[in-house]
């Protein structure tokens, strides 16, 4: 027997799933408050997320159980997030450009080395295909190195389209409109598999019709 | 009755393994023909950032033997007794211990399961857990980053010594212009969202320079804009280069900071806002760029039911077939980065994109003249022994550090 409360937020869930799906016909009053709920209660949900999964266990439980020098290097994170602050007050406000530039220069770096370990390496090194002779799977290795080398003549920005350079790009966006579309039809069947999954909760969970 | 079969079934099969289980735990005499793991060794794992020992043995078995179940692995400090710290199947014959502590000298045992019990190897020499200041592994990857470094740096040089760098225009970039034009003579705001990522995320940083170009345009023009940000930082970046802008073009006062404001980090949450927004606004132009997953088709399918002019960009692939889908226009890929560049015309961005632009070239011939040669190297020996081939091989695969 389902309690009181599960049946309220059942009931709850479908017309909030119906109020954002009746977007399709056009904007109105449902469709308003159930964007307006979802707005604010996220919002609500990642403060209190962040204040207790990242904040408390992260900065203010580290400070207090760790002895030494871990003990204090924590407040440099911390004093970096405090300065974020620094935007109430309009004469101070240009030290929150500290912690921003804290932050991107953190990530382009390690982003740099993780995408050349990770993408462009591996990348290369499955192109180099020696061909062996006159097989399939000599054409499908053929295949693949003019579509990386010509994807990349498509990419080099430091000369005109013209000639040679013309010839490899307009190759190289055929493959990757082809690539494209490849990926649109693998993708719109996992959105489909999203869309059973609501539906089933509407007619299973909600209205009781599929067993 | 299905049910009563099921547990009579699990009864049974849990008995089985009661009993199985105290077989399994009496260990072996000596002498018997059980097997046994041998030549038990612990040794450092190379390359890495310490608290890690590799621990390996041989399987001496006889013809008579029972058949091996499983490895226990056990560890122990001196003057500590041996703890079991994992195990694994009978195929293995090998083992990595991920927590051991730096600076604590351990040794293994391995013992060996069988049916009728079990029996202990002799202990392992002992090992040390030491971390390497070099992955010798990870030698192409510092190559390349020196190149790549060495090259973005030295176009900044040039760029920054006034050198022309010649940057090709990215179709699309005019439709720019057009759309704050268009939305201007309609009298209708222009909407601008940067993604759903932080300010780390370098599609964000490239979607915030071209909003300051934008920005500019729309100041000039006397346009309203609107900037819904997902993160806080990036709704500070995007405030403090929507005023830049403003004031660049001498317009500070028509500055409004609540033009760019937050809606929330929840990925739907803030796809919800945005619709909400588009229908409620009305903007005769919609920018998407920056980074996007899921919402990219929800925001693009809206911009296009209000009529709006839409220009996307994302560096996300399985994104950017939605927008080419559903978009006017749409930057794909590196040509967000490419037309911050070509916007700003920053010397460190020219010079980080012209730097990237050799790189490629260079990949381009490493790809070609490696596949030349290892062709010509199979035209040579088709069983693919050449040396050429070889080499080849051998240079692919020192690429990944395999």
């Amino acid at each position: 027997m389902d309690s009181m409360g599960m049946i309220i937020g059942t009931w709850l869930a479908g017309f909030l799933t119906l109020a954002i799906l009746s977007f399709l016909y056009k904007d109105n009053p449902f469709y308003k408050l159930a964007e307006h709920l979802y707005v604010g209660v996220s919002a609500g949900y990642w403060l209190i997320y962040v204040a207790f999964f990242d904040i408390k266990p992260m900065l203010i439980d580290t400070f207090m159980s760790e002895t030494g020098f871990e003990k204090w290097i924590i407040l440099i994170p911390g004093a970096l997030g405090l300065i974020m602050l620094s935007r109430w007050f309009p004469k101070i406000a240009w030290l929150s450009r500290w912690p921003i530039a804290f932050t991107v220069g953190i990530g382009a770096g390690l982003g740099i080395t993780a995408n050349l370990q990770g993408y462009v390496l591996p990348q290369v090194q499955a192109t180099i295909l020696p061909l062996t002779g006159f097989t399939v799977a000599d054409l499908s290795n053929l295949i693949l190195i003019i579509g990386v080398v010509t994807t990349l003549m498509y990419f080099y920005f430091s000369k005109p389209h013209k000639g040679l350079l013309g010839g490899g790009a307009k190759i190289g966006i055929v493959f990757i409109m082809v690539s494209f579309g490849a990926s649109f039809g693998y993708t719109l069947m996992a959105r489909i598999s999203l869309l059973i999954g609501r539906l089933y909760f509407l007619f299973h969970d909600l209205l009781r019709i599929l067993d | 009755m299905g049910h009563r079969r099921l547990v009579a079934t699990l009864v049974f099969l849990g008995v089985l393994a009661l009993v199985g289980g105290s077989v399994a735990a009496r260990p072996l005499e000596e002498g018997t023909s059980a097997p046994c793991a041998c030549s038990v060794s612990a040794n450092d794992v190379p390359d890495d950032g310490g608290g890690a020992i590799s621990v390996s043995w041989d399987l001496a078995t006889t013809d008579a033997s029972p058949s091996v179940t499983r490895f226990e692995i056990l560890r122990y400090a001196t003057g500590e007794e041996p703890v079991s710290i994992g195990e694994v199947l009978s195929t293995n014959t090998d083992f990595q211990d991920v927590n051991a502590d730096g600076g604590t000298i351990y040794q293994y045992i391995v013992r060996t399961h069988t049916r009728d019990g079990f029996i202990d190897s002799v202990p392992s020499d002992a090992a040390l857990a030491t971390a390497q200041w070099f992955a010798h592994g990870r030698a192409p990857s510092l190559i390349a980053l020196i190149l790549v470094c060495g090259s973005i740096i030295f176009f900044i040089i040039r760029a920054k010594g006034g050198a022309e760098l010649f940057i090709r225009k990215i179709p699309g970039l005019d439709a720019v212009d057009d759309a704050v034009g268009r939305a201007t003579e309609m009298g209708r705001p222009v909407l601008y969202v940067p993604g759903i990522e932080t300010v780390s995320e370098v599609g964000t940083l490239a979607a915030l320079t071209i909003l300051g170009h934008v920005a500019k345009k729309v100041a000039q023009h006397g346009t309203p804009l609107l900037v819904p940000t997902a993160d806080p930082i990036v709704m500070t970046t995007a405030q403090e280069i929507v005023k830049q802008a403003y004031a660049e073009v001498g317009q500070s006062d028509r500055f409004d900071p609540s033009s760019v404001f937050y809606l929330t980090y929840d990925q739907f949450g803030y796809t919800a806002g945005v619709d909400g927004i588009m229908v409620r606004e009305r903007p005769e132009a919609v920018f998407l760029l920056g980074y996007f997953a899921a919402e990219s088709l929800i925001l693009a399918e809206t911009a296009h039911e209000i009529g709006a002019i839409q220009i996307s960009g994302t560096k996300e692939t399985s994104q950017l077939p939605f927008f080419v889908a559903a978009c006017d226009y749409t930057l794909i890929g590196e040509e967000i980065f490419a037309a911050s560049s070509y916007l700003s015309h920053e010397p460190i961005m020219l010079g980080s994109l012209k730097g990237q632009d050799l790189i490629k070239i260079g990949i381009v011939y490493l790809i070609v003249t490696l596949v030349i040669a290892g062709s010509i190297g199979y035209a040579i020996s088709p069983d693919g022994t050449s040396t050429l081939s070889r080499a080849v091989e051998a240079a692919a695969l020192w690429l990944t550090g395999s």
